[in-house]
């Protein structure tokens, strides 16, 4: 291994993890709203919503991200959306991953018991009002540790950017793989700088879900 | 610029056979990774510690990181130490191992979950432990976690378009080259992620076909 290469070029990688944490943070972000949005749709009591929920789900995870990416970078100024590469990426991929988080959150909220929602309106509660004290709550937590999957694989994902030259990590790495013909070391370097942001990332969710747990 | 779908079609059997590339590297990719997460999932569970902890490390790092920069490694790396791979074998290997390793951490929960009782019958009918674990444990193992890997498998499928960035001509290549000739990346993008999303109908109701019959044969 090429230690003093690797130590020339760690500054770089270190700036491309934080462009990796701004795309990562953002689109948790987007996703997460897009993802509860999707949710709403998808057990709405009008017809049309429901099935603009569904068709959403069902188009963006029948289809491959990198190309939902390229349809907005590239294509978008056709139909008048300008975007520079950060900015689709962020949208992109929080639509896409939303897409996911929309089951995520559905399921979670489908999963409590009929007879929660039944019993608080029986004790005089709104339709409303039952679902925001009492099955939201306990769907909250149901839903953590699964958006926390969603979201390992969306840090993963934001290296799809990397094809619309975002200067993010696997960019950087594949830049200086072309230019310095180190491919492990600059493997290793950006190796080492994901599994610090996902499996810190892992461990801030999984304290979050015991947090949160009743029992 | 306005929309002209019009172009597209004079493209249609580039596109196929885009298309057709992304079928076969599919295919062959969720093959390698079902039987390579099988293969992973009993080292993992059974070789001596100096196998089981350098695969662990191999799995963590897999599981860390993004499948791009994997493929990027399997390509340019592979022709530094002198293996030069064609871009399609590299894909397959590249996407194969990935969601290999996903599959094994299936069917490793899948192996502990068989009963012990399983493994002690075989035994004491006369099989070597490898002849149990081989004819007895996994196949039980897979079968329960089918439809999990069949997901995976779809998943696989829309990754697929991340091996055009190394330069395999399949459909999201193919849509490129057409946008090259025409610049009319939106009507072309979306012409394949149709194409994609077809695919993705057929994958996901023969998924459901396989689970019916797992179902029926319990």
């Amino acid at each position: 291994m090429d230690i003093e290469l690797m130590m020339r070029v760690w500054p770089f990688f270190l700036k491309a993890a934080w462009v990796t944490i701004q795309l990562s943070v953002l689109t948790t972000i987007l996703g997460l709203i897009c993802g509860a949005s999707g949710a709403a749709a998808r057990l709405s009591r009008l017809g049309w919503l429901r099935f603009l929920g569904a068709a959403y789900v069902s188009l963006f995870r029948g289809t491959p991200a990198l190309i939902q990416l390229f349809i907005l970078y590239f294509g978008g100024p056709q139909i008048g959306i300008q975007l520079d590469a950060f900015e689709a990426g962020v949208i992109g991929l929080g639509l896409n991953i939303g897409a996911y988080m929309t089951e995520t959150i559905r399921g979670a909220i489908v999963a409590i018991d009929k007879g929660q929602r039944e019993a608080a309106r029986t004790l005089g509660l709104s339709h409303f009002q039952a679902f925001r004290k009492v099955t939201l709550p306990q769907a909250l937590r149901l839903m953590i540790r699964p958006l926390g999957v969603n979201i390992n694989a969306l840090i993963k994902g934001t290296a799809l950017v990397a094809a619309i030259s975002v200067i993010e990590l696997t960019y950087t790495a594949q830049r200086y793989i072309g230019s310095t013909y180190k491919p492990f070391e600059m493997f290793f370097l950006a190796g080492v700088l994901y599994m610090i942001i996902i499996y810190g990332t892992g461990r801030g969710i999984a304290w979050l879900d015991r947090k949160v747990r009743i029992v | 610029m306005g929309l002209d779908f019009s172009v597209v079609p004079g493209f249609f059997d580039i596109l196929l056979l885009g298309a057709l590339w992304t079928i076969a590297i599919t295919v062959a990719a969720a093959l390698l990774s079902f039987f390579g997460g099988i293969f992973f999932a009993v080292i993992a569970l059974y070789a001596p510690w100096f196998v089981r902890l350098p695969f662990r490390a191999f799995e963590w790092l897999f599981m860390g990181t993004p499948l791009l920069l994997q493929l990027f490694l399997i390509y340019f790396g592979l022709v530094q130490v002198g293996i030069d791979l064609p871009a399609f074998v590299a894909g397959v290997i590249g996407l194969g191992l990935h969601f290999a390793v996903y599959n094994s951490e299936l069917i490793q929960t899948a192996i502990v979950a068989v009963d012990r009782g399983q493994m002690e019958a075989a035994r004491t009918l006369g099989l070597s432990r490898g002849q149990a674990l081989r004819k007895v444990v996994v196949p039980q193992a897979v079968r329960d976690v089918i439809p999990p890997i069949g997901n995976n498998m779809i998943a696989l499928l829309k990754d697929s378009a991340l091996v055009s960035v190394i330069g395999v001509s399949e459909l999201t290549l193919s849509a490129q080259r057409a946008i090259g000739a025409t610049y009319r990346p939106f009507e072309f993008y979306l012409a394949a992620a149709a194409v994609y999303y077809v695919i993705n109908l057929g994958m996901e109701a023969v998924m459901r076909r396989i689970e019916r019959r797992i179902r029926l044969s319990r």
